[in-house]
């Protein structure tokens, strides 16, 4: 680890920055949340309401979420009812497509897998990448503890907070310091994906098995219900669906040649001034 | 420098490629709802591997949480059929379940049959647990009954016998060539479960006709539709292929999960 000169060139060095078990769990992660959210949604169709508790009430009220479609003078209408508000959401939930040939699905086809109604399939597939990701998520946390990339580059350090308020300027004005670790806002982002939604995510998950519910009784009571741990699951994948939206933000804004350089092969072109180690490329 | 080029134009072609994928809907995965689909078969192995896997980690006595009685908050909600109009159902039902007979066949030492009165003379179980919908909805309610394993017991269940199939009265679809009739499945573990009724009894009333009357099957770890209405025949076998289409139960043969537990 020898330090060279911190010699100032217009290009930054070009370092190793992903380890193969970074970038290979990350692209099955990537195939695995796409099936699982579209299979996801069309679980969802299923039954279209999310409730509080272990049960749904269907002689009293325990639904934060409605999504339906009812008949009115003017014809059918979607109408997605949220905390006892209701919004007309015709087109887009509840009932979507051509005018002449509408479908009544909370969600439209387009964002289901398969594109029409299929609860069975949904499940098959859903629990198929389940199995994946959930692998996966085991691979990625043995390799980053063993080599470091839990410690380095995703559990916020003292000195990460101290700088958030200065990285919060650097995003707003778009200025990236591409280093040889992440910045403090990647950092939380990614610190609370792995260690937070992701975790949250697979328990609700298996919240719903009844099977698991014997086995780990425990898991109704953290979540305070199936019904509630339903809800959960269905909130923690809006919250990953953000996280995506505003992950590729990101590295289109950062610059998307580089930044899908370094999850492809590893190497990642570092801004101008990044000191220099020993393996690195000019 | 060529190496470069190549990977950009990867880069922009996998790009155009995703978005591709996005903008279209995901109608180019429906062939996954073709049941005889090679893919689709192996994504099935996954369920194979849940069953494996939650048999192991669940222990076979273990029980499903039960509720309090104040956690009865409504009625019990039915769904699939809710009045089957068969001619031996419909029958039953004007006589009030008086003829009515339970019967234990296939694989076991003495064909067996009980009347509702006998069964209700047998040990009663009384247990208020959630039943989950694999549309994804749950309802708790207080199911009365007698405990399966025994009964399986005085029938004498061979020891090839691997499975257990539920014979319904229930004509779930109708179609040209007749009515298709509901059946189910479970392995000899959640048969024996202690949680496992014969329920004759719901919310400390007769049970309804909507729900299943006279005898409906609780398999309290599994999801609804592994808790068959209107059961008249449980028969011991080793292999369910004889049956439907095969897979072991009206909903696993429309590409349901056999097991259910999750």
């Amino acid at each position: 680890m020898s330090e060279t000169s911190g010699l100032s060139t217009a290009k930054g060095p070009l370092i190793y920055r992903q380890s193969v078990w970074t970038r290979v769990t990350h692209w099955i992660w990537a195939i695995c949340l796409f099936f699982l959210l579209l299979t996801g949604l069309q679980i969802f169709n299923a039954h279209p309401a999310l409730y509080i508790g272990q049960e749904s009430g269907f002689e009293y009220e325990n639904a934060i979420l409605e999504i339906g479609a009812i008949n009115t003078d003017a014809g059918p209408r979607g109408q997605t009812t949220i905390f006892g508000n209701t919004f007309d959401t015709t087109g887009v939930l509840g009932m979507s497509g051509a005018a002449e040939r509408p479908t009544f699905t909370a969600f439209p086809g387009a964002l289901t897998i398969p594109g029409y109604r299929d609860l069975g399939t949904g499940r098959v597939v859903h629990f198929f990448f389940g199995w994946i990701f959930v692998a996966t998520i085991f691979i990625w946390f043995v390799a980053s503890f063993v080599n470091g990339h839990i410690r380095r580059d995703i559990v916020p350090k003292p000195s990460d907070i101290a700088g958030l308020p200065r990285d919060v300027v650097d995003h707003a004005t778009l200025r990236f310091k591409h280093g040889r670790s992440y910045g403090p806002l990647q950092k939380l982002a990614y610190f609370s994906v792995f260690f937070i939604l992701f975790p949250l995510i697979v328990l609700t998950g298996l919240t719903m098995s009844p099977g698991m519910d014997a086995a780990w009784p425990w898991l109704l009571d953290i979540f305070g219900g199936r019904q509630t741990a339903r809800t959960i699951h269905f909130v923690v994948m809006l919250l990953l669906v953000a996280f995506f939206i505003v992950h590729i933000v990101m590295v289109l804004a950062a610059g998307p040649f580089n930044e899908l350089r370094s999850m492809l092969s590893g190497w990642y072109r570092a801004s101008p001034g990044t000191p220099t180690v020993e393996g690195d490329r000019p | 420098m060529s190496r470069l080029i190549t990977r950009r134009n990867f880069l922009r072609s996998s790009a155009v490629a995703g978005s591709g994928l996005i903008l279209a809907g995901c109608d180019q995965f429906n062939f996954l709802g073709d049941k005889t689909n090679p893919v689709r078969h192996v994504m099935e192995q996954a369920n194979v591997l849940t069953y494996n896997v939650q048999r192991t980690l669940i222990g076979d006595q273990t029980l499903a949480r039960e509720y309090s009685a104040s956690e009865i908050r409504q009625g019990q909600r039915p769904n699939g059929s809710t009045d089957p109009s068969t001619p031996e159902y419909t029958f039953l039902k004007m006589q009030n379940f008086e003829p009515y007979r339970l019967t234990i066949k296939g694989m076991v030492e003495r064909e067996v049959s009980f009347s509702l009165a006998e069964l209700r003379n047998m040990p009663v179980r009384s247990q208020i647990t959630r039943h989950d919908c694999v549309e994804g909805w749950s309802c708790i309610a207080k199911w009365t009954g007698t405990p399966l394993g025994p009964i399986l017991d005085m029938a004498g269940v061979k020891p090839h016998a691997r499975f257990c199939v539920y014979h319904c009265y229930d004509n779930i679809q109708r179609t040209l060539s007749g009515d298709i009739l509901y059946y189910e499945s479970s392995d000899l573990v959640d048969a024996y479960h202690p949680q496992t009724i014969l329920s004759y009894g719901l919310n400390d009333q007769v049970l309804p006709v909507a729900n299943g009357a006279p005898v409906r099957l609780r398999i309290e770890r599994a999801l609804g539709y592994k808790q068959p209405k209107y059961l008249h025949t449980i028969e011991l076998v080793d292999d369910l292929s004889a049956f439907g289409k095969g897979k072991g139960g009206y909903w696993p043969d429309q590409g349901y999960d056999w097991y259910g537990g999750i």
